[in-house]
């Protein structure tokens, strides 16, 4: 079994939900990135989602723009990013999964992406944009290899396309909260916990909820309903604010916690 | 060339290009509308209201001008010019402004919004917001604000938002993204009037159906005043919108030739041009499969044209499927040469260009010389050339 499979089967058991953390690969750089992989498994963290930086990003507000620009002025590429992951994948035990956009991996190849983050020890990749109906093919080829292509689902998905989303996404199904771009918001939107319920109610798979979840409470709320919580733009802020501080790590730590407290209370 | 074969296919495919590329919120969005111009393109009263709007606000039929002094002094084969530049607003994008405009009436939208380069597709989308009543936010690059300072304060005059994007290259491209951003965040009452043959399907299909009126007069008009049908036709392409107005219908006619032309920059050889059909290789940009200048990882590479409206790394599917089927072939003009063109038309024939189509010109001056006197180039002067006097009087100077 996969390590995300692993993951939601023990975690069933447990009766407890993911908390899952979005940073971005080479923000400000892949040392640091490699070190907070570690850090954030110690802090409880269940899985990590490794953006792999665009140039154009969609999909993403302000914040994780930014870090996308860090990592590319950096130097990152996907290249160094699939080392950096196969060096720390000795250590670290918990699912890892790539976020991009699909040029980067038409670009490298899929075949080759595939079979290079099956090498690295990556477990699944999300990419907003790639709808279902584009995503065929390199759903087909994943699926032979046991690596997880997570879609996306939104506030605005009809019913229709909500069956045909559950039933192609391998390892969870990604719910977008909100209808707008990834970054912290005051409040959730009113429909968001209807349409997890709804959701769930079309499928088994693990359904995990992320896009503007700023704080501890936001994400208590929706572990409730939710087999996953994600954190993104809020941990990249920190991360933002403190690069280069003394505090770093310990900085980071404090905040992953007061979610991981949130996500996993009983 | 497969014969006949009815393009885009049903998910929106030219051939290999195409398709949705987007995040699932807008899926939704694009059935919609796909839906609704499906509908609308078979409606009388959609069509009597689009050509009402075309005739009595727009000023269409626009003229096919015969060039007779430039034809005279390049001594060669006899140049038509689309005249798209007397359309109201003073370019071809009105055209499609329009049509979008009374669609999102008919989808019950309240806001449109749009992206723009050199702010021509900006004014024609502040235009018919004006015009309908929509509240209308254009999403505009920094550096573009800067070298088309004409039109933002059109636009303004006419009660839009110009919104300023200051990421990335700071252009055309970064001004797409942020409407696409705006789109994402607003799609329940918003309706994003894209200004070319780009992004998800239907929209390149949407942009060429609304832009074939171009085509479509150049042809009858020719047929009227030649018998015949021409031997070229000459766009300059972006993303493509005026080029494939003119190209698709003429698309069965297989002895007409099509050229696209690129702005070539500083050279095809500098990194600084923005010819995506010549240098670059497929990959996905703003919502559909086409070909696009990126690097080895497949980033977005930083382009460059001294207008800006040709300043972007993409191109619709469509022209790629030209491209590869060879129905079209793709040339690159200068920044430096573009200057000449622009010169060239002004002197000859009293008409200023903009920097967009000045680039076609040109290659026309360039090929005309080298053909037979009765053969035909048609080129499609897009747009005309107030708005780049600015940029141009830092080049062409006077004593």
């Amino acid at each position: 079994m996969n390590r995300i499979n692993a993951l939601f089967k023990r975690l069933k058991e447990e009766r407890k939900k993911a908390f899952i953390v979005y940073i971005t690969a080479g923000d400000p750089n892949l040392e640091t990135t490699k070190k907070l992989i570690k850090e954030l498994e110690k802090n409880g963290v269940d899985l990590i989602e490794l953006g792999v930086p665009f140039s154009d990003p969609m999909a993403d507000g302000p914040t994780i723009q930014r870090a996308s620009q860090r990592a590319l002025s950096g130097g990152t590429s996907i290249k160094s990013i699939f080392e950096a992951v196969h060096s720390v994948r000795k250590s670290v035990k918990l699912p890892l999964v790539f976020m991009t956009y699909y040029n980067p991996v038409l670009s490298y190849g899929p075949e080759k992406f595939v079979h290079d983050c099956k090498t690295a020890g990556v477990d699944g990749v999300i990419i907003p944009d790639l709808p279902p109906e584009e995503g065929k093919a390199l759903a087909d080829l994943s699926a032979k290899q046991d690596f997880s292509i997570i879609f996306l689902a939104a506030p605005t998905s009809s019913a229709k396309r909500l069956k045909i989303i559950a039933k192609k996404s391998s390892g969870f199904i990604y719910y977008v909260s909100l209808t707008g771009v990834t970054g912290e918001r005051r409040n959730l939107a009113p429909d968001t916990v209807s349409s997890i319920r709804k959701l769930k109610k079309i499928t088994k798979k693990p359904v995990c909820v992320g896009f503007g979840i700023s704080r501890p409470s936001q994400a208590q709320r929706l572990s409730r309903i939710a087999d996953g919580v994600i954190v993104g733009s809020a941990i990249i802020n920190i991360i933002e604010r403190n690069k280069g501080k003394k505090d770093f790590y310990k900085n980071v730590n404090r905040f992953t916690k007061s979610f991981e407290r949130a996500v996993h209370k009983r | 060339m497969p014969k006949d074969r009815k393009t885009p296919d049903k998910r929106g495919y030219f051939g290999a290009f195409g398709g949705k590329f987007v995040p699932e919120t807008l899926m939704c969005a694009l059935e919609a509308l796909e839906h609704e111009l499906t509908k609308a393109l078979k409606d009388g009263k959609f069509l009597s209201d689009l050509n009402y709007y075309l005739k009595y606000y727009a000023g269409r039929p626009t003229p096919l001008y015969f060039a007779k002094r430039l034809t005279e002094k390049l001594k060669g084969a006899k140049i038509y010019l689309k005249r798209e530049d007397l359309a109201h607003t003073g370019a071809h994008k009105i055209n499609n402004t329009l049509g979008q405009a009374l669609l999102a009436k008919r989808m019950g939208k309240s806001r449109i919004i749009a992206e723009t380069g050199a702010g021509q597709h900006g004014v024609a989308t502040a235009t018919v917001g004006a015009m309908f009543g929509f509240k209308c936010d254009v999403y505009m690059g920094t550096e573009d604000i800067k070298r088309q300072s004409l039109n933002v304060y059109r636009m303004k005059l006419m009660g839009a938002r110009v919104i300023p994007v200051d990421s990335g290259s700071k252009t055309l491209k970064d001004a797409t993204n942020e409407a696409i951003r705006d789109w994402v965040t607003n799609v329940r009452d918003t309706h994003y009037i894209l200004g070319s043959v780009v992004g998800p399907h239907p929209y390149p299909f949407m942009v060429r159906e609304f832009q074939s009126v171009i085509g479509k007069e150049a042809r009858e008009e020719i047929l009227r005043v030649e018998k015949r049908l021409p031997d070229f036709l000459i766009a300059c392409v972006g993303g493509g919108s005026n080029s494939i107005g003119l190209f698709h219908p003429f698309a069965k006619d297989k002895k007409v030739r099509f050229i696209g032309v690129e702005a070539a920059g500083g050279g095809l050889s500098s990194k600084k041009h923005a010819a995506t059909l010549i240098k670059g290789k497929t990959g996905v940009l703003h919502g559909s499969k086409s070909y696009l200048l990126q690097d080895k990882d497949g980033q977005v590479s930083m382009v460059h044209s001294i207008s800006a409206g040709l300043d972007y790394p993409g191109v619709g599917p469509e022209h790629s499927y030209y491209k590869e089927t060879g129905r079209a072939s793709y040339v690159g003009v200068s920044d430096r040469d573009a200057l000449f063109g622009f010169k060239l038309l002004s002197e000859c024939e009293g008409i200023i260009p903009a920097l967009e189509p000045s680039h076609a010109v040109y290659y026309a001056s360039k090929i005309a010389p080298r053909l037979a006197m009765n053969k035909i180039i048609i080129v499609n002067l897009s747009g005309r050339g107030d708005k780049d006097i600015d940029i141009v009087k830092e080049h062409i100077r006077f004593k």
